[in-house]
């Protein structure tokens, strides 16, 4: 009922485009700090932990990166990241909409004669789904960037790195990152708006399904992770 | 004018509303009090479209809001300003932003008579010069004057204010009623005003409909309403001191 009134064609373009812009800033340009600091220091501490467990006089030394590259572009950039940013970017769709909910915001924007759902989560779901891929893009890079430092410490030399990074790249595992990306994003933001437009009640009540809005989305990228994966590796 | 004619409004097996008849006239401030619990609000709700109805009609002069579709409601509705108890200001927009929010979406003026338009109705409430303020910054008494500038902003047929001075001074809440008379006279609007503050009955009160446990228990005008003679009605208002012993000395006054 709620995604077919969000799904309807905005009231106002101009309004519509006003917001979708805002909401790329606000909920993507606002968390490329977290993402980029978190899988800097990721990207650094898998390519440690493979170094020191992993490789042997047994096995390549490129393997130390190989492994690296491919575990923030399969599962920690998209799958990882989105679960962080459902806390972020999911607790602050909830409150804000649910905050509206309790103070009538969302009451004038339907005595206007406004369709609200539309005007509030639309340009939500449409700014992360945009966003998505480019935080996504900025993780993994950030996360061999990370993997680069280490050899600052002297773990891992940069030839044995590059060898690794380049070793078998699958371009296809790029494009798998993305797709899982933008279908979290959605997840994200039709979850908790979701839950912030439908609070009755007061602050107590935009704070619990806030968490639950963390909750429901979290787990839902986790089964979806399986899905996706089985079905596009 | 709107009219409601047999309106009932029930909560599962609870009913709130019954059989309530009303005629609210253009041009004059219409009132709806009594107590907190006593179905005002959702009569309210029910007249504006919040909430739909048990049974019973709602008319917007030949129009039957209960019966339109979706759609028809839609429109009907930019026809209607309502000011909400707690203003319900847009948080993230500046007080000019927020006048202008309802040009922004349903009109197709240029920018430039847009502005020109916010810029009037702020200056008819008196809040010229607040325009890059936002609601945060301000005092809840020019928080409504921005929600009155809102509503207006769009020259509504239908003006709806829920407890207009709900959490404001006494001479704040002089100063919102004069702005609600004073607006619904020049632009000849129904308005409609859902309150339990004395001061606004006495006031402005032209048309009254006193609701008590979901029933009309009373109507007439703020005139009338020293004289009448219904116990419920005579509790509800002569509650304080001040107001008993004001009614004591108007009875003692019509007795000589």
């Amino acid at each position: 009922m709620l995604m077919s009134r969000v799904l309807a064609r905005p009231d106002r373009m101009r309004m519509f485009f006003k917001s979708y812009v805002n909401e790329m800033f606000q909920l993507g340009y606002n968390s490329i700090a977290i993402v980029l600091i978190i899988s800097f220091f990721i990207g650094a501490v898998i390519c440690l932990q493979i170094k020191l467990n992993i490789q042997s006089p047994w096995m390549p030394k490129m393997v130390t990166g190989y492994t690296t590259r491919e575990i923030m572009l399969l599962e920690f950039s998209s799958s990882i990241m989105c679960l962080i940013l459902a806390g972020k970017v999911g607790s602050n769709i909830a409150s804000e909409i649910g905050t509206m909910r309790i103070t009538q915001q969302i009451d004038a924007l339907d005595i206007m004669g406004v369709n609200s759902a539309n005007y509030l989560i639309l340009p939500k779901i449409l700014g992360l789904m945009t966003i998505m891929p480019i935080l996504v893009t900025f993780s993994v890079a950030a996360g061999i960037a990370g993997a680069y430092a280490t050899t600052l410490m002297g773990t891992t030399s940069v030839d044995e790195l590059n060898e690794g990074f380049r070793y078998a790249f699958n371009q296809w595992y790029f494009w798998c990152g993305m797709i899982k990306a933008v279908i979290y994003a959605f997840i994200i933001t039709s979850v908790s708006a979701y839950q912030g437009y439908t609070v009755e009640g007061g602050s107590v009540e935009v704070g619990k399904n806030s968490t639950d809005a963390v909750v429901s989305s979290s787990i839902l990228i986790l089964f979806s992770d399986i899905f996706l994966t089985t079905l596009l590796t | 004018m709107i009219q409601l004619t047999h309106l009932y409004k029930s909560f599962e097996d609870r009913d709130v509303l019954k059989d309530i008849n009303a005629t609210f006239q253009n041009g004059q401030v219409n009132l709806i009090i009594g107590q907190s619990g006593s179905g005002k609000t959702v009569l309210m709700k029910n007249i504006v479209g919040l909430l739909d109805p048990t049974s019973g009609s709602i008319m917007y002069d030949d129009r039957d809001f209960v019966k339109m579709s979706k759609r028809e409601k839609v429109m009907l509705r930019r026809e209607m300003g309502m000011i909400f108890q707690s203003a319900a200001l847009f948080d993230s927009l500046s007080v000019l932003d927020n006048v202008m929010f309802p040009l922004d979406m349903f009109s197709d003026l240029s920018y430039e008579d847009r502005v020109k338009r916010a810029r009037f109705c702020l200056s008819r409430v008196n809040l010229s010069g607040a325009e890059n303020k936002f609601p945060g910054e301000i005092s809840g008494g020019m928080q409504k004057r921005v929600a009155i500038a809102r509503a207006i902003v769009l020259q509504p047929k239908y003006l709806f204010c829920d407890e207009p001075n709900s959490g404001l001074d006494p001479k704040t809440s002089i100063v919102i009623d004069e702005l609600i008379s004073g607006i619904t006279h020049e632009d000849g609007i129904t308005t409609i005003v859902n309150t339990h503050d004395m001061n606004s009955v006495m006031g402005i009160g032209e048309n009254i409909i006193f609701i008590c446990e979901g029933r009309a228990e009373w109507r007439g005008s703020n005139k009338e309403i020293m004289d009448s003679t219904n116990k419920k009605l005579e509790d509800f208002i002569f509650a304080s001191d001040i107001l008993r012993q004001a009614k004591q000395l108007h009875d003692e006054k019509m007795k000589k």
